[in-house]
């Protein structure tokens, strides 16, 4: 069987979601085969416990000094090497731009923000605000995709996958956009936002930054992440990269709870996969309840507060 | 400093979008047709870099006739002219012949600095300003909110999922912007009727050396097999807070095993 090269991201010393989605996708296709770049040893076995057969590790200082080109240099030669039946890259901003950049170079088309891949290569888009399913193929080259975080969940399939070292020859041009420095900015304890399986969202009915603690009490008691809408983002009640929509975060959990949002067609683009939606909003005209599975029509500053206190109550 | 900034004219994304059963391409006849948000952004950076340092703003598009109207409406912010790239061979075109081209119109207007979006409305691909940067063998600032310029080195902060991060570049190089990156202005009224007499000039595929079968539906990489409207979801239970709400509320979660 050809081999299905999956492009691993790390985040906090950890494989993401995203990359064990991808791995279990990858599996249908053929041999999973990992690729890591600049990233610790210890993910190895993670990798292997998601069906990885093989890792390739490349790991020279230099590759986490630049931004994308490198990774694009090994992906790029792991696959005239190799000749993958497919390869699949996490759907991050980071995990696009080196698709990209490496259907440039391969001459290959690129498929972006993929929720299922058929083994004949045909892949599904959910484009246009969740309203319009794409089933669509690469005609030139093998299926090169980004997958979307949240499209499958990650089964384990464990084995013992070979460790294959790498080594490229960074070229002048991969590294005229250097990193200087990464800062990680503090997100807590919570959960990921685009890998959560609970959101809870805030919009501009919360009011102020003070209140959006409300938002995460309720977040923290059903260990979920924070969201935020954009009215809520551009008031400065919440950090802009907690921004749920079109121009924010895609997030598809089993549970998102939009407390105080109207439900415009920018946010709903960023959540309408979800599993179930809930929502609080005093306006019982809303466009957010045409979605929601659940909806009180109510002052989310009395709602939320009681069902945080009837929470808190049940646990015990 | 003579900055391009590439600008996409969508369909605006507050309005119901769908794609053509003929050809399954977007359909823009129906469309309410608007520059391309973040591009506002792109253009707002380049104008104050020229307010700053000099030089001329150019905006350039590639896409249909009616793709004149965004360039006008761009415009009348104040950069001093546009390039338009119109030719009926480049309908359906995939991501990768998109950046051929407007690489191809690049090299001809050899700038100093190529501002875009981070990402376009309709296909939010993110892709091509990347992709434009490895065809000129151009660095490329990507997801960037912060953009300082000294002389020919240039300094950005990238939005990552975890924080951000500090890139550094020479020009000629691409950067991208999202909305966190200024705020644009309006255009003023002399803006707007000087917008009116601003050079556009047009080029087609063959100014630019490029075969019609590379690109378009014909050379595309990618292709659209079948699409469908995704049935909408239906509204579930719905209750007037007279004292409950929460309690109710918790009795969902906990229905559907949340708690
Ligand atoms: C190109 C473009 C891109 C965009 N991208 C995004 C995006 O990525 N994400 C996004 O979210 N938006 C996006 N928007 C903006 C979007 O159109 C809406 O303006 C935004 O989602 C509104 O946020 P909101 O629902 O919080 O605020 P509003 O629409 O103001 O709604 C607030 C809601 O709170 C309710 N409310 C108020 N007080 C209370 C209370 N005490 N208790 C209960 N309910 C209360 C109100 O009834 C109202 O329904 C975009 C817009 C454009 C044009
Ligand atoms: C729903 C949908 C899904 C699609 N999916 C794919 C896909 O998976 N793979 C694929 O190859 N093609 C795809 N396409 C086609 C693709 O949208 C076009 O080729 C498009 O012009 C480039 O990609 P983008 O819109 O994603 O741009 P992005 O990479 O998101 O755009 C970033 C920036 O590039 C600039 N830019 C982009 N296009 C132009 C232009 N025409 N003129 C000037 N500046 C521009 C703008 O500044 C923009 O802000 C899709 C189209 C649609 C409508």
């Amino acid at each position: 069987m050809a081999e299905v090269l999956v492009l691993v991201k790390v985040a906090d010393g950890k494989v993401n979601k995203a990359t064990l989605e991808a791995l279990t996708i990858a599996r249908s296709l053929g041999e999973p085969a990992a690729v890591v770049v600049g990233a610790p040893a210890d993910v190895v076995e993670t990798l292997g416990e998601y069906g990885a057969t093989k890792v390739y590790a490349a790991d020279a200082e230099e590759l986490r000094d630049y931004l994308v080109a490198p990774k694009v240099t090994v992906l790029e030669q792991l696959v005239r090497e190799a000749s993958p039946a497919a390869v699949l890259i996490p759907s991050t901003q980071e995990g696009k731009e080196i698709a990209g950049r490496l259907a440039v170079r391969l001459d290959n088309g690129v498929l972006i923000d993929v929720n299922e891949l058929a083994v004949d290569g045909t892949a599904t888009q959910v484009v246009f605000a969740g309203g319009t399913i794409v089933k669509s193929r690469v005609t030139r080259g093998i299926p090169l995709v980004t997958v979307r975080p949240s499209s499958v969940t990650p089964t384990p399939a464990p084995t013992t996958p070979a460790v294959v070292p790498v080594s490229v020859t960074l070229s002048d041009a991969d590294k005229a956009a250097r990193v200087v420095e990464r800062v990680v900015e503090a997100k807590g304890a919570r959960p990921e936002l685009t890998e959560a399986s609970i959101v809870v969202s805030g919009g501009r009915g919360v009011g102020s930054a003070d209140n959006f603690k409300l938002v995460e009490e309720l977040a923290d008691l059903l260990g979920g992440a924070v969201g935020a809408s954009r009215a809520a983002t551009d008031s400065g009640f919440y950090p802009h990269q907690f921004q749920v929509g079109q121009t924010g975060k895609t997030v598809s959990p089993q549970l998102y709870v939009a407390l105080g949002i109207s439900g415009a067609i920018q946010h709903r683009a960023g959540m309408q996969t979800s599993k179930t939606i809930v929502a609080v909003n005093k306006d019982a005209e809303a466009p957010i309840f045409e979605l929601a599975d659940f909806g009180v029509v109510g002052d989310l500053f009395a709602v939320v507060p009681q069902a945080a206190e009837e929470i808190r109550k049940r646990k015990g | 400093m003579n900055i391009v900034v590439l600008v996409k004219q969508v369909p605006d994304s507050s309005a119901e979008r769908s794609l053509r059963s003929d050809d399954n391409t977007v359909d823009r006849e129906s469309a309410n047709n608007v520059i391309n948000e973040m591009d506002e952004y792109a253009i707002e950076e380049a104008l104050k870099l020229q307010e700053a340092h000099g030089g001329e703003v150019t905006l350039l598009s590639m896409g249909p006739e009616r793709a004149t109207e965004a360039i006008r409406k761009g415009l009348q912010m104040g950069p001093d002219k546009g390039v338009h790239i119109v030719d009926d061979a480049l309908a359906g075109s995939c991501a990768l012949a998109t950046s051929k081209v407007l690489a191809a119109a690049l090299r001809t207007l050899s700038p100093d600095l190529i501002l875009c979006g981070a990402e376009a409305t309709d296909a939010r691909g993110q892709v091509v300003p990347q992709m434009v940067a490895e065809r000129l063998g151009a660095p490329a600032l990507t997801g960037t909110r912060k953009l300082t310029v000294d002389g020919t080195s240039l300094t950005a902060e990238r939005q990552t999922e975890e924080g951000y991060e500090v890139l550094t570049a020479s020009t000629p190089a691409v950067v991208s912007v999202w909305d966190t990156i200024n705020e644009p202005r309006f255009p003023s009224f002399k803006g707007i009727m000087a917008a009116k007499k601003k050079p556009i000039q047009t080029l087609t595929l063959a100014d630019l050396g490029i075969a019609a079968d590379e690109v378009g539906a014909t050379g595309a990489s990618t292709a659209v097999v079948e699409h469908s409207k995704r049935p909408p979801r239906a509204a579930g239970t719905r209750v007037e807070d007279s004292g409950e709400g929460g309690l109710a509320l918790v009795e969902f979660l906990s229905s559907e095993k949340f708690v």
